[in-house]
């Protein structure tokens, strides 16, 4: 039975409002279990300050450089690296398994908006409460570690759309991965598969350009690259306007394709479920 | 010896329980396998640059990373899972049911529960630590690994004493499921190099509050002939103290527990 004024498109307004209230809410919810975030937080700061300090030991160590970076550049990528994953990341992937053998979908699926709305604001609310505790550690490593920004005006305007792409992106590929969750019921181990591959490929444990050249290659190929390293490298100022562009140009194009994928497989995906019993 | 038998006993029902969920070693088994992947390639692409970090080199910081994930393991097999249950216990007031057992209650509740899929990251990790030892150039001595054997004891138990403290807090703030991921994390994160590489700061840190110094670092550092002797008396004595204080506290927290309808 369908309900025409519920399978309807919202108008923009509708959708503004819904975004606004959802917003609310989230962030209402993830205050309350504001010691769960913040011990979320002490692993989103760890990990980077981690590779920092290897990074840097290892510049030191062959007198101030490696591959031609100093060892306050390699402090400022890793600073920028925090950042940048707490702006993207998400963890979908990993809601995925328990809604499905909660049956939590059920409830979901009846609600007239497309549930991936709901993760977004969920997800935005938790990177901007994110940002009150990333963004001062941020500054405070940057003195520790006699950080090096040489960021010029046209870097600072391109990383502002290079960022909101790679957030989109990254979102949109994790949320059509989790959709797996559907066909597998154990898909942690996808998951991590999945993890561990964009640990090196999109630059999390060292930057790319320490990489062979072939592996620089497939990360530039494949999508990690643009989820993650390329707003930082635009920010270190190692990109002139065409590579910029050309970056651009590739987020845009993985973005097109993630999205067709999701909406290809939410279909099946949802036409699929089942819940426990029925 | 009484308490020997309920050891033995509570473990080997947690095996047999575990071994309901067999295809879940095999899951775990390629995580591990992963991680360890992962990890390789990270001390690939720094040892690419370098062929000493902070004095220590490639083969060593495989060693480390061996004692990690073995330890690790360890802790996901028994202690981990069984405090989380122990939490819940206290939580939903069914630990009356322990409490009334005959046997000592941190025994029982410190083994209460075996995660059997964790064993993957022992075995991972003594494979690791094997790899990383032949590749070293000398043969370790004896009295190395003596010292090792030693510090990786007093390791466990100071890691065992000091969650087993944290987890005692449950008795007053009941939901704390949370406050094991921080060990957990920094654990997982900072414990994959030696400390000695971080600043002042994060170092004590790394010793004092959250003990991944002890757990990693020392038996590490026993193994490669860098440990000095106030540390490994200072482990070793840190050990029993650890003993004493997490006892006396347990007990103390028991004295609070007031049961479901109390």
């Amino acid at each position: 039975m369908r309900n025409p004024a519920i399978t309807r498109r919202f108008t923009p307004r509708e959708f503004l409002h819904f975004y606004a209230a959802r917003f609310r809410i989230d962030l209402t919810t993830n205050i309350a279990y504001r010691g769960s975030v913040a011990i979320w937080l002490i692993g989103l700061i760890l990990q980077p300050l981690v590779s920092l300090v290897v990074w840097t030991t290892v510049a030191d160590s062959q007198g101030g450089s490696v591959s031609g970076f100093t060892t306050s550049e390699y402090a400022a990528y890793f600073i920028i690296l925090m950042i940048v994953n707490n702006l993207t990341f998400t963890w979908v992937m990993y809601e995925f398994e328990y809604r499905i053998r909660t049956g939590f979908f059920s409830g979901i699926l009846l609600r007239p908006v497309h549930p991936i709305h709901q993760d977004v604001t969920q997800n935005f609310s938790f990177k901007f409460l994110g940002l009150i505790g990333v963004l001062p550690a941020a500054v405070i490593l940057a003195l520790a570690f006699d950080a090096e920004f040489h960021a010029s005006f046209l870097d600072v305007v391109v990383f502002v759309p290079a960022l909101i792409l790679a957030m989109a992106l990254r979102f949109i590929i994790e949320w059509t991965l989790a959709l797996l969750a559907f066909w597998i019921t154990k898909t942690s181990a996808v998951f991590q598969l999945y993890s561990s591959v964009s640990l090196f490929l999109a630059g999390n444990i060292a930057p790319l350009w320490l990489y062979p050249d072939s592996v620089q290659a497939i990360a530039s190929i494949l999508p990690f690259r643009w989820m993650v390293f390329f707003p930082i490298e635009v920010m270190l100022g190692r990109l002139d306007l065409q590579d910029m562009l050309l970056g651009i140009g590739m987020q845009l194009l993985w973005l097109a394709i993630a999205t067709g994928l999701l909406r290809l497989l939410w279909k099946r995906a949802s036409a699929r479920y089942s819940a426990v019993g029925a | 010896m009484h308490t020997l038998v309920v050891i033995r006993t509570y473990l080997k029902l947690g095996f047999l329980n575990m071994l309901q969920y067999r295809a879940n070693f095999f899951f775990e088994l390629l995580g591990v396998t992963t991680h360890l992947a992962t990890a390789f390639i990270g001390l690939a692409v720094v040892f690419n640059q370098t062929e000493h970090l902070n004095g220590w080199s490639a083969s060593e910081i495989v060693i480390l990373v061996g004692i990690q994930t073995m330890i690790g393991g360890l802790l996901g097999t028994v202690i981990e899972p069984s405090f989380q249950q122990f939490m819940e216990h206290v939580r939903q007031g069914t630990l009356d049911f322990t409490l009334t057992k005959p046997a000592d209650a941190q025994t029982m509740v410190s083994l209460q529960r075996v995660e059997g899929g964790a064993i993957a990251g022992i075995i991972a990790g003594i494979v690791t630590l094997f790899a990383g030892l032949s590749r070293q150039a000398e043969a370790t001595g004896i009295g190395h690994a003596l010292l090792f054997l030693l510090t990786l004891l007093s390791g466990v138990i100071i890691v065992y004493c000091f969650l087993l403290i944290l987890t005692t807090f449950a008795f007053w703030f009941v939901k704390l499921d949370n406050i094991l991921v921080i060990f957990g994390t920094s654990f997982g994160v900072a414990g994959s190099w030696p400390i000695t590489i971080y600043p002042g700061w994060l170092k004590a840190g790394l010793t004092y509050i959250v003990p991944v110094a002890f757990a990693v670092t020392i038996p590490a550092q026993s193994l490669t002939g860098r440990l000095t002797a106030p540390w490994a008396i200072g482990t070793v004595v840190g050990a029993f103290g650890f003993i004493a204080v997490s006892r006396l506290f347990w007990r103390f927290g028991l004295r609070h527990y007031t049961g479901a309808s109390a």
